[in-house]
């Protein structure tokens, strides 16, 4: 009997004190000012040069920095960089360390880690490879200056520094950034305003930041991702929560303070809510469009691929894909309206919807109805509405479409296939972007044509060209005149087929002040009450 | 009995190599290509193809899948595509959750279900019977995901009783550690109860007709102690094996659970490495959840020994 008194006793003061314990955590925790949010996607990659993930990229804000950064009126501000200048003939650019830089590891920013990281982003993106395309060399000069020298003149070096789209070039310590950029680092030490917690990692599910006790933010306002870096948190826990539902009831009642994209079609629930509040976050937002395959009958006719311009009508996508009329917008522009590139040159098709010219100018291509193959990928919340309306659309034209629903990892593979559809290959599907990830003839890998074509290979060397006239040309009039010729050849040709922009929300509750409007959501400037 | 276990021990080893080899084969001859995901959009066709030859998805399948078993053998389930990580530490690190969701579940499951099935059997025909068995039928027609978000809307979000989603570690403290398996729980259990209950009353009515239990009332124990002593330990050994199955079964269910409720275990694992086609992540979880398995079915056989004395290996 006493033993069991004894075991008993013994039972409940286990309980009291793990009861204690979990008190104690809690008002640890409590004194902290946690963020926690749900996420875009899924981070299980962490480098941000290995990947384009946006998701990755948003990490990689938290966790380092760049060299220069676009403000809101997306125009090139230093970052980490204090001051620069570049020689009167235009080669030799020079660049000098804000004082103070530190790596997470307690260790300095030197000149020799950035041109490490310069080189291995330059290997790895598009707007970097063109850089380092004319780039003559790279040099550390000391522990705080380094000098980029080109082979010629070209007008977008601080641009390309200063890019906000994957891939971006944050700055890596020398070791890491000495990494193969096929492989990806093992180590997440940055020299941004927020430390990545390693220990708490949970690849796909959690990740956490802990403010960085020794970043010196710029003096300036914060501004998109220029400015002062100012971090007002302690902690910010990203939990990624794969059921849209759920986490906007989540939301709803406490359990989190932010969702970084809530599901398009409950947004309408959360504006019901008093404490949470609902605003677009990205300035520009997405574009969506259609590739179609020029190698393959019937859209290997200029006046196929032309039939679809006449036949589209934006809006049907819109609607269907986001419903809210104040989120989207239609417009016809390779490099996206709202941007500095913005052109409508030649855009007399998407203003005249016309299906039957549609059916003319297909049946004058030669088009007998036999079916086309169109892609799915029906597990993307974006990318199947969208092919469904583009289905229809289709056939309103008169054409045959055969649908291959897939799932999005499927569709990668497969859209990368030269072969004709019906041995594999394809005819039509549909992608989306970021405006920011398109707004130039460098950054839009979907316009490239010939050699570097993206999916659908089109070929047209004037486009080729011109895209590096652009990319030459230091006058911004020059520049503008350009990109009204390449919007013209583009549609003319059609690269693809622009299906209108659109802008994604975020949500959050009241009590968070100070959150920036960009395309990936940053955590500093951001208060808890 | 040690040699019975012994070489039921070395009969898993050929089952885990076929499925090792199934699984190997069904995941590379199947489309989608982790090397394009992880480039992303913006990457050139030549990218792509280096990133391949990086990960050595560009080996031959045979290749491939000699160079992943010399590392399982080995005790290496190799690293993860995306994160880069070890496989077998991803799989610790999901494991307390599918752990700790699958023993609550199945602990609730049979607290209620044994003794509801027990007391249909006995009250045979009357309205508790028909009631339990009608409870029986709707547990099976409701889907997990149906039950989940009805849980939530009623339990959490409207009484605000429990929390919405999540999961808590028992290091984060015994209270929160429950809380948080309380609706998923419910939710995962519902048709496993259903299951349970209806195979209890079957065996238990069955036994109940036995001319031992006439004879046990006839010496005038109550009826409690029938069925409590004699009805139900002859009639456990079909209910161990229908629990024993349910666990497996549940093991499967565990997917959407974890996805409704937001709890990062082994079922959420899986289901994104299939989407990102992540195959060392599918085959290292595929090859634990057939090692569960296989344990389970033995531990079911060796446990029909203590139920049944009758039965001997």
């Amino acid at each position: 009997m006493f033993t069991k008194v004894r075991s008993l006793t013994a039972l409940l003061l286990v309980a009291a004190a793990m009861v204690a314990v979990t008190a104690g955590d809690a008002r640890a925790q409590g004194q902290k000012k946690i963020i926690k949010s749900v996420p875009i996607g899924a981070l299980k990659i962490v480098d941000p040069i290995w990947t384009t993930a946006y998701i990755t990229r948003n990490h990689a804000y938290m966790v380092w920095d760049t060299l220069f950064a676009l403000d809101a009126k997306n125009e090139p501000q230093p970052q980490m960089v204090d001051t620069w200048n570049v020689s009167a003939n235009k080669l030799t650019y020079t660049f000098t360390l804000r004082p103070g830089l530190m790596w997470h590891d307690n260790t300095p920013v030197r000149a020799a880690d950035c041109v490490a990281s310069i080189r291995r982003w330059g290997a790895k993106d598009g707007m970097g490879r063109a850089l380092m395309g004319f780039t003559d060399k790279i040099e550390a000069i000391d522990d705080k200056s380094f000098r980029l020298v080109l082979k010629q003149p070209v007008g977008f070096v601080i641009d390309a520094l200063a890019k906000i789209d994957s891939n971006v070039p944050f700055m890596m310590p020398e070791r890491l950034a000495k990494t193969d950029p096929n492989t990806q680092i093992t180590e997440v030490i940055g020299s941004g305003p927020f430390r990545f917690i390693k220990e708490e990692f949970v690849p796909g599910v959690k990740v956490v930041y802990e403010k960085f006790a020794g970043y010196v933010p710029r003096k300036e306002p914060a501004s998109q991702a220029a400015g002062g870096k100012v971090v007002k948190i302690d902690r910010v826990e990203s939990v990624y929560m794969p059921d849209a539902a759920v986490a906007i009831a989540a939301l709803g009642a406490g359990e989190v303070d932010v969702i970084e994209s809530p599901a398009n079609d409950l947004v309408k629930i959360l504006e019901k809510n008093p404490n949470v509040v609902v605003r677009p976050n990205d300035p520009l937002g997405y574009v969506l469009f259609m590739l179609v395959n020029h190698l393959h009958p019937p859209f290997d006719k200029k006046e196929a691929r032309q039939a679809l311009l006449w036949g589209i009508k934006q809006a049907e996508f819109l609607e269907v894909v986001i419903g809210d009329s104040k989120r989207y917008t239609e417009c016809p522009a390779i490099y996206g309206c709202g941007t500095q590139n913005e052109s409508r040159a030649g855009a007399e098709a998407f203003a005249g919807f016309n299906p039957e010219k549609a059916k003319a100018l297909l049946k004058a291509a030669g088009y007998n109805g036999q079916p086309i193959v169109q892609l799915d990928p029906t597990d993307n919340a974006v990318l199947h509405p969208a092919a469904l309306v583009a289905t229809q659309t289709l056939r309103r034209m008169g054409v045959a479409v055969d649908v291959h629903a897939m799932d999005f990892s499927t569709m990668t593979q497969r859209r990368a296939s030269k072969n004709p559809p019906a041995q594999g290959g394809w005819n039509v599907f549909l992608t989306n972007a970021t405006m920011t990830g398109i707004a130039n003839p460098l950054l839009n890998t979907f316009s490239l044509n010939c050699e570097q074509a993206w999916y659908g290979w089109p070929c047209d060397k004037r486009i080729v060209d011109l895209s590096r006239q652009w990319a030459l040309e230091l006058d911004p009039a020059k520049r503008k005149q350009i990109i009204g010729e390449l919007q013209k050849v583009h549609l003319e040709n059609v690269t693809y087929i622009p299906l209108g922009q659109y802008r994604s929300v975020i949500a959050y509750r009241k009590n968070l002040q100070g959150m920036i409007a960009s395309p990936p959501l940053f955590y500093w400037n951001v208060e808890k009450n | 009995m040690y040699r019975y276990v012994a070489r039921r021990l070395l009969a898993t080893i050929p089952v885990l190599g076929v499925v090792a080899l199934v699984v190997f084969g069904i995941l590379h001859f199947s489309p989608g290509d982790p090397a394009a995901l992880i480039a992303g959009d913006h990457a050139s066709v030549e990218q792509i193809a280096a990133m391949r030859a990086k990960l050595g998805l560009d080996r031959p399948v045979w290749e491939q899948f000699a160079a992943w078993s010399w590392c399982v053998l080995h005790g290496d389930l190799g690293l993860s595509i995306f994160s880069n990580q070890p496989v077998s530490h991803l799989i610790a690190q999901r494991l307390e959750p599918t752990i700790a969701l699958t023993l609550s579940t199945t602990l609730f499951t049979v607290l209620v279900a044994v003794p509801i099935g027990v007391i249909a059997a006995w009250r045979a025909g009357t309205w508790i019977d028909r009631t339990v068995m009608g409870f029986a039928v709707l547990g099976f027609s409701f889907p997990v995901f149906v039950v989940g978000y009805l849980l939530i809307y009623v339990v959490a979000m409207t009484l605000g009783w429990l929390p919405i989603q999540g999961y808590r570690k028992l290091d984060d403290g015994l209270g929160p550690f429950l809380t948080h398996l309380v609706l998923p729980s419910l939710a995962l259990g519902i048709s496993f109860m259903a299951l349970i209950a209806r195979i209890t009353r079957t065996s238990v009515l069955e036994v109940l007709n036995q001319d031992y239990v006439r004879t046990a009332r006839s010496k005038g124990l109550a009826m409690w102690q029938v069925l409590l002593y004699h009805a139900l330990p002859n009639a456990a050994v079909p209910i161990v094996t229908i629990i024993g199955v349910g666990i497996a079964v549940l093991i499967g269910g565990v997917v959407v659970t974890e996805s409704v409720f937001a709890i990062p275990g082994l079922g959420r694992l899986v289901v994104d490495s299939i989407l990102s086609r992540d195959y060392p992540v599918i085959q290292g979880v595929l090859l634990v959840f057939a090692g569960v398995y296989v344990a389970i079915n033995l531990g079911i056989d060796l446990l029909y020994v203590v139920l049944d004395p009758r039965i001997r290996y």
